[in-house]
């Protein structure tokens, strides 16, 4: 069985699921009950300046019957007294030794007041505090959150400030609304910050209320941009995590990070390892279905490991990225087509219309006589189940037009069904940084293009 | 009275409920939305059913009631009385593996939807200065009149019974469709413009001359003819089925139930018949038929669902004498029956055994052997084909200027709501098109 513990920056927790600093560790009871749980460690939601919060503060992105594919959010940090949160904090470190208890703070950009922070924080046993440098609403507004995340050079003062006062391991928060994370991630590496997480919450407007023609959710008819977070924003922050993971500055420091962004199962998380995580920071996924995901969260992680021979989770951490590269890097002659599985198919004709209304129109309708049908072309008194479904065109890939691109295998609502086949183009490997490099003509004139490709047989529908 | 009333209410009330919001939100997700979709093709009148069913999961609910009634005007009725599992349903991509998309209870909320706001097709063009009589008031009528109004044509129904509706009215059982659904049905087609006269028989009151004079086409959507005889000894003392039927939808109070009642044929009347009996009050009812449960006429679930209500059902039994006794039934005696050598339908042959009778009793007695031809073919010499009214591919008979759709031309093909529908809006379409031709056509814009 898998070994899931982890030992982050020197923070050490039982497996890499921590709850991210939000709502479900907006109290020591929460925390406790998350441990119960088999959390393996919890970032207490932010602490630091004063502040009073508004209702109606989620909004939320669903898709058909699937609720809260994102959540969006105005709530700002912790608006209990400090003095409470400080009291719980010390609470749950001694009752969870074992447990990584690791303090978000958010104050104003002054030194004393940071180092007041710290120290208040180290004073509870907290294992790490992470600062937040990434709420996207309200704070920034008073120059704090992202306002900070936005200005690697903010970022780098204050980690200083950070890192003068502290003893115990500082991670830094980065937020995703920003051109470059890695600019701010080279801030906090200069800073000598011992980790870096990300991401937090992205800004967005969720949405219109039809009826009302208000903003979704209304602050009594108002509304504004909020966090965005959830399954939804899974892909940008592992673009995120894996384009700090390549950066020479950022992976050659060593510096570990916390990965977080719509991680909502064992398969999430595993991804997130694999692009180069060595934690993991969950927030949405609770707030939708509780602290009991954790259960499978680490059996399935532990049951892929197993059967990947991973034993250990830095084993798996960054396991995939040197696999991350660029357009420039890849290989063009590298050729892959679809191939629909007939067995499988149930002629939904998905396919069908996506390859030929929006892509390269390779996929032909087919009778079972073989000849080509057009869609919509039975008699308009044919009927009944039979016909319908006898008379039925089979799709099919006409192979030598597919230009590979894939969208019919996204669309098809059958598992395993439409397969990407790798085939030989007949051309040796080459990529668009050697043409550029070898042949720079070909990649900037259009006849000299053209003529590569009628030398190389590159044929373009 | 009353409580007997609402007991009666509650045994004929429409069978499925309504689906509620909710239920229909997460039906019309499961829809993958297919293109070119097989339900589409399977339905006679080509519905687009996705789309009907994608502006369900929008919320646009006006949207999708145009949509379905785009391609059929009687979706109300259809939506319930539609042999799904033979037409849409059962082509549903997602039959194979999971459960079908329940179409015909989505389709059901959508026209729900109208008729509680009132969503109806309107006419938006200008009126062409032609008219049409149409005879008959039944689905086939209703759907040509209806489209023939949407093009701009002055339509008049002539329908020999006191309302309208036809089989969706007197002869849909009511757990299927209440008679209300019909009746509103036929309103949505007056609201066209289209006028509805009811009492009016064809060839009683009025003639074909008549209405050749007064109108620029003629449409006869007549339905089948009387229902078959038996010709056995004590026929009198057996009550015919579509009576029955319409007896329970327009006057159940009144309708006589027997305690064990048979129920002589085995198809979708047939059944029909045996569930009303069944729910009103009879203790055992016994289908009785002379072939066996593979050649039953009735679509497999209607067959299923008689055996669910408790009904039972006794083959190769061929009715040879009812037993009366002062001329009310008490025994339907039967003959065994052989099956023998294909028939011209192409199922075995029932042959019934000499001095096999037997006599299985009852105290009522419903026969639901299908209808006769329509009868009028004779009277105004019309080209017949196996007995119904031959017509060409634009539903024109024999004679110029005279159309006829529904059952009535039902020479091939199942004989339901649905088929009727598009023969009135494929004849509609064709008899537009025919008089566009016509030389003195007044223009219109």
């Amino acid at each position: 069985m898998a070994d899931l513990r982890i030992n982050f920056a020197g923070i050490k927790s039982p497996n890499p699921f921590w709850l991210a600093s939000a709502p479900p560790t907006n109290s020591g009871a929460q925390i406790h009950r998350a441990f119960e749980a088999g959390w393996g460690g919890a970032v207490w939601k932010t602490i630091g300046a004063p502040v009073l919060n508004v209702s109606n503060r989620y909004g939320a992105w669903h898709q058909g019957r699937q609720r809260m594919l994102a959540i969006n959010n105005v709530e700002l940090i912790s608006d209990r007294p400090i003095e409470i949160n400080l009291r719980e904090i010390a609470e749950v470190k001694r009752a969870w030794p074992d447990r990584a208890v690791i303090v978000s703070a958010m104050v104003d950009s002054k030194p004393e007041a940071w180092r007041e922070i710290v120290e208040r924080i180290e004073d509870t046993g907290a294992d790490g505090i992470e600062l937040n440098y990434g709420c996207p609403h309200g704070m920034s507004e008073r120059g704090m959150g992202s306002a900070v995340g936005q200005v690697p050079e903010y970022c780098e003062r204050i980690t200083r400030w950070v890192m003068e006062a502290a003893t115990i391991p500082i991670i830094v928060k980065l937020t995703p609304n920003i051109t470059n994370i890695v600019l701010p991630a080279r801030a906090g590496v200069a800073a000598g910050a011992n980790a870096l997480s990300l991401i937090n919450t992205i800004n967005s407007i969720v949405g219109v209320d039809l009826d009302t023609l208000e903003l979704t959710p209304s602050i009594g008819g108002k509304g504004g941009h909020g966090g965005y977070a959830g399954p939804a924003v899974k892909p940008i922050a592992l673009n995120m995590l894996a384009s700090l993971g390549t950066d020479e500055i950022v992976s050659k420091s060593g510096i570990p990070i916390s990965g977080m962004g719509g991680i909502a199962n064992w398969q999430d998380a595993a991804q997130f390892l694999l692009l180069g995580a060595s934690s993991l920071q969950v927030c949405t996924a609770v707030m939708h279905y509780g602290f009991r995901i954790i259960e499978d969260l680490c059996d399935g992680l532990s049951n892929w490991m197993d059967e990947k021979g991973f034993k250990t989770i830095a084993d798996v951490s960054g396991h995939s990225l040197h696999r991350v590269s660029e357009f420039k890097n890849f290989d063009l002659s590298y050729r892959a087509v679809a191939h629909i599985d007939a067995e499988k198919c149930i002629k939904c004709n998905l396919c069908y219309v996506a390859c030929n209304d929006t892509a390269h129109q390779c996929i032909d309708l087919v009778s079972s006589q073989g000849a080509l049908v057009e869609p919509l072309s039975y008699d308009v008194r044919s009927n009944g189940k039979h016909e319908a479904m006898e008379t039925r065109p089979q799709p099919q890939i006409r192979e030598e037009d597919c230009v590979g691109c894939r969208l019919c295998y996204n669309v098809c609502p059958v598992d395993n069904c439409i397969e990407m086949v790798e085939v030989s183009s007949g051309r040796s490997a080459v990529t668009w940084s050697e043409l550029s490099q070898h042949h720079t003509q070909v990649t900037e004139d259009w006849e000299t293009m053209k003529a590569y490709r009628e030398k190389v047989g590159i044929h373009i529908h | 009275m009353e409580s007997a009333l609402r007991e009666i209410g509650k045994a004929l009330a429409e069978q499925l409920p309504p689906l509620t919001r909710h239920a229909a939100a997460v039906e019309s997700d499961r829809c993958l939305y297919c293109y070119d979709a097989p339900c589409t093709h399977a339905c006679p009148t080509h519905i687009d059913i996705p789309r009907f069913i994608k502006k369900i999961a929008s919320h646009n609910l006006r949207g999708s009631a145009e949509t379905i009634f785009a391609s059929n005007l009687l979706g109300a009725t259809c939506a319930r009385v539609c042999p799904v599992q033979e037409l849409c349903e059962g082509a549903c991509v997602l039959g194979s593996d999971h459960k079908p998309i329940a179409i015909g209870r989505l389709q059901r909320f959508a026209m729900d939807y109208a008729r509680e706001h009132r969503s109806y097709p309107k006419v938006n063009v200008a009126l062409t200065g032609k008219a049409i009589a149409v005879i008959g008031a039944g689905p086939a009528g209703l759907s040509c009149a209806g489209e023939l109004a949407k093009l701009g044509h002055a339509v008049t129904i002539f329908e020999k019974r006191s309302m309208p509706g036809g089989l969706s009215t007197y002869g849909i059982i009511a757990l299927r469709e209440p008679v209300d659904i019909a009746l509103e049905e036929t309103r949505m087609i007056e609201s066209l413009g289209v006028q509805i006269k009811t009492g009016i028989e064809f060839l009683v009151d009025n003639t074909l001359a008549d209405l050749q004079r007064d109108f620029d086409a003629v449409v006869l959507s007549v339905g089948f003819g009387n229902t078959s005889g038996l010709g056995i000894e004590g026929e009198e003392g057996i009550v015919d089925g579509l009576q029955f039927i319409e007896a329970s939808k327009t006057a159940p109070e009144n309708l006589r139930v027997g305690r064990n009642v048979i129920v002589i044929g085995a198809g979708n009347t047939a059944v029909d018949c045996a569930t009303i009996a069944h729910r009103l009050g009879a203790q055992r009812v016994i289908m009785v038929y002379r072939r066996t449960d593979r050649e039953m006429t009735c679509y497999e679930h209607e067959c299923d669902f008689a055996r669910k209500e408790g009904i039972e059902f006794r083959f190769l039994s061929q009715p040879s004498r009812v037993v009366l006794e002062n001329g009310l039934p008490v025994g339907l005696e039967c003959l065994r029956v052989e099956l023998g050598a294909p028939d011209s339908s192409g199922r075995p042959s029932p042959r019934p055994v000499a001095n096999s009778e037997f006599v299985l009793a009852a105290d009522q007695i419903v026969k639901a052997v299908g209808q006769n031809k329509p009868a009028l073919t004779t009277l105004l010499g019309l080209k017949t084909l196996k007995g119904f009214i031959a017509v060409e591919d634009s539903f024109q008979t024999s004679l110029a200027g005279v159309y006829a759709i529904g059952d009535c031309v039902r020479a091939s093909g199942a004989a339901s709501t649905v088929m009727a529908v598009q023969d009135g809006k494929l004849a509609a379409a064709a008899i537009h098109r025919q008089l566009a031709r016509t030389p003195d056509q007044v223009e219109v814009s």
